[in-house]
């Protein structure tokens, strides 16, 4: 997995314009990481600082860390930190590149967060073996407070990190959401008051902590301040290849990857097309105006010799699979928008089956225990919209050469291109 | 003192009985499940939005003060 | 109508005969409360007859066989023949008359204050816990109807026979389509299912998120 630092095209705010999370020199070992960064200070006001800082959340909802923390502090009960290093997003592989090469940070940013927050059990979440495996190794190289992280390996299921769902699966084994209120930040793992926050979002926390909100607000712009980690898929031939990238916001899209339609926000997300993501920057500001947000910071292009309506019919079956099946808007629309996606991409010539993704995309939006369906509509219809024209050929002539492509955007465990 | 309806996703099973007893305040998407009209209940419609609170056999259906705790949903999973 | 109510009160045996009549209303109540109460659960309903009739209905008329019950058992323990003391009434197999038989009565109404309690309170309790407790009624209902048979003095005769029978016959009917018919649950995640209910001409396709 290659690293590579993005620089906004203007002047560089940063003193040397060095990157942070994707600072590596030296190795994950804790040696590297104490010369990398100095060691841990957790300054007592620290939920003030993340405040000031305007730290939020990277694990797709971009909820105020401060706003968070300071919940549970305010909640009865002594609290737990869980670290959400889940990553479902299949687009997305930031979090387990962290894990394994910055480790150390991850720690460092539980280790403050249970400090302020008076927290006796701290947990870090993984699916992925290879990034628990790294993760122990970490762990046996750290006394004081890091001693008590537990490691969970969490099954691989897209719902697993959202955070009511987390906490059940830590609760109960099911890896699925659970009614709100209470929300985890009141009652969450043993009925505890529960952090549950992204291993990138941690992360960055361990470094306000360290070096304060002024420090942390040089990169970014005012509204999106500090820097982040995104995944870019940019698909060269029939595989893609991906690599995980050190964005400051307020760098253009455009440097980012090669042209043709992007998926912004993964299976959640937004597809924008080559119109749009020329003169779009990489901030909420600039992405809201197409409907999209930073979600869990997933960027991915398709090869020009795939049907972009057969990826996301098939992401669509993929994400109905996904489903936790308790609430009915979500259990029975997403499998009956993935139908007729199907219907769509096979050539439908009433033009029904497009406007029936559409009508159900409304349909589903915002009707679940969690935001899966709201996602899947996004996904979705932007789709319908971004590829109208393509669409608009499939009705006339029926599939396209593309649909007999190799299957691009992943889907684990579902079969092959249907 | 506003009210409102709010319909607890997981346990509600597409009974149906809320869109037949408040019409105008419930309408049933295309597979049974409960939409409810957005904002407040209207105070005429009181009455009948209690009943329907009362009638739905798996207590899904709830009419909570207005601004009662922020209900926001979650982050989408990744 | 008070001169009517005293003639029956002077009546020798009018608690006997008022107790005798009354419970094999709240037999017959409680059938038809069972019987609605599985219709409900198996969603069954007409376009002049929607759901909320059935649950309506299977409120009210459970509501009403509790009375007959509370009048059944308030004779019993008035009526000076059958020594049945206010105890016997929740606390079975003590009365000295038909003590097996009067005792089924007695477990009946123990089971019958449960499920009307749990009912009154189920906004309280929550869904879990009423539907447990609800469960009860599947064991009231024959607890009654054997109490009935054995107890009761007209279910000798073959017109309180019948009686018994076009109640028990319903609701053995309607558990039998309970057991034998499955609803469809919410969860079925990736299952492919034609589009239920399409859309009617009426209703516009709403339009997609505005991309400019």
């Amino acid at each position: 997995m290659t690293i590579v630092q993005a620089r906004p095209a203007g002047p560089d705010p940063l003193p040397g314009g060095s990157p942070r999370l994707t600072r590596t020199d030296g190795g994950p070992g804790l040696a590297a990481h104490l010369a990398r960064w100095g060691p841990l200070r957790v300054p007592a006001d620290l939920v003030a600082e993340a405040g000031r800082a305007g730290l939020r959340g990277r694990g797709g909802g971009g909820f105020p860390t401060a706003d968070k923390l300071a919940a549970v502090l305010a909640a009865r009960g002594r609290p737990v930190v869980v670290a959400n290093g889940t990553e479902g997003e299949p687009l997305s592989a930031k979090d387990r590149t962290l894990l394994q090469r910055n480790p150390h940070l991850v720690i460092d940013g539980m280790v403050a967060a249970a400090t302020v927050l008076g927290a006796d059990r701290a947990v870090l979440c993984i699916t992925d073996p290879a990034s628990a495996e790294v993760a122990r190794r970490a762990l046996s190289e750290r006394t004081g407070r890091a001693e008590a992280i537990e490691v969970l390996v969490a099954p691989d299921r897209y719902v697993v990190g959202e955070e009511s769902a987390l906490v059940n699966w830590i609760n109960t084994g099911r890896p699925v959401p659970t009614r709100i209120p209470p929300r985890p930040s009141t009652r969450g793992v043993a009925g505890r008051p529960t952090l549950v926050d992204n291993v990138e979002t941690l992360a960055h926390l361990a470094l306000v902590a360290r070096f304060g909100a002024a420090w942390w607000r040089q990169a970014g712009t005012a509204e999106d301040p500090g820097t982040m980690l995104a995944t870019v898929t940019s698909a060269n031939g029939t595989a893609g290849d991906r690599w995980v990238v050190e964005i400051e916001p307020g760098a253009p899209l455009d440097g980012l990857l090669p042209a043709g339609p992007v998926l912004i926000g993964g299976y959640s997300g937004t597809w924008m097309s080559p119109e749009q993501v020329h003169g779009t920057t990489w901030t909420s500001a600039s992405l809201a105006r197409h409907g999209a947000t930073f979600g869990c910071g997933v960027l991915a292009t398709l090869p020009a010799a795939c049907c972009p309506l057969a990826e996301t019919a098939r992401v669509a079956r993929w994400l109905a699979g996904q489903s936790a099946g308790q609430c009915g808007p979500c259990a029975n629309g997403l499998p009956a928008i993935a139908d007729a996606l199907d219907q769509v991409v096979a050539g439908d010539r009433s033009g029904r089956a497009a406007g029936l993704v559409v009508r159900w995309a409304a349909m589903v939006d915002g009707r679940g225990a969690c935001r899966l369906p709201d996602g899947a509509a996004r996904f979705v219809a932007s789709a319908v919209t971004v590829f109208a024209d393509h669409l608009h050929q499939h009705r006339r002539h029926g599939p396209c050469a593309g649909v007999g492509h190799p299957p691009v955007l992943p889907t684990p465990g579902l079969g092959a291109a249907s | 003192m506003k009210y409102r309806l709010e319909v607890d996703r997981i346990g509600c099973d597409g009974h149906g009985l809320c869109a037949d007893l408040a019409p105008g305040l419930v309408t049933l998407d295309d597979w049974g499940y409960p939409m409810v009209a957005a904002g407040d209940v209207p105070a005429d419609q009181l009455r009948t939005a209690r009943r329907a609170a009362t009638m739905c056999p798996k207590l899904a259906l709830a009419l909570r003060p207005a601004g009662d705790g922020a209900r926001r949903r979650p982050a989408p999973p990744g | 109508m008070t001169g009517a109510l005293a003639a029956v009160a002077a009546t020798p045996k009018a608690d006997w005969y008022l107790m005798r009549g009354s419970g094999l209303v709240a037999l017959v109540l409680l059938s038809a409360t069972v019987f609605l109460g599985v219709v409900g659960t198996r969603r069954w309903q007409s376009p002049r007859w929607p759901r909320f009739v059935t649950a309506g209905l299977h409120r009210s008329v459970a509501l009403l066989a509790v009375c007959f019950v509370a009048l059944h058992v308030v004779t019993a323990v008035l009526d000076s023949w059958v020594g049945v003391g206010w105890l016997d009434v929740v606390v079975p197999f003590r009365s000295p008359y038909r003590p097996l038989w009067v005792g089924l009565g007695a477990v009946a109404v123990d089971l019958a204050v449960a499920v009307t309690a749990t009912s009154l309170l189920r906004r309280h309790l929550g869904h879990r816990t009423w539907r447990a407790v609800h469960w009860a009624s599947w064991l009231l209902w024959p607890v009654a109807l054997v109490h009935a048979v054995g107890a009761g003095t007209d279910t000798r005769a073959d017109w309180g026979l019948a009686v018994v029978v076009g109640c028990a016959v319903p609701v053995l009917a309607a558990a039998a389509w309970r057991l034998a018919t499955r609803q469809p649950t919410v969860r079925q995640p990736a299952v492919r299912q034609p589009a239920a209910r399409q859309p009617t001409g009426r209703q516009p396709i709403p339009q997609p998120r505005s991309v400019p």
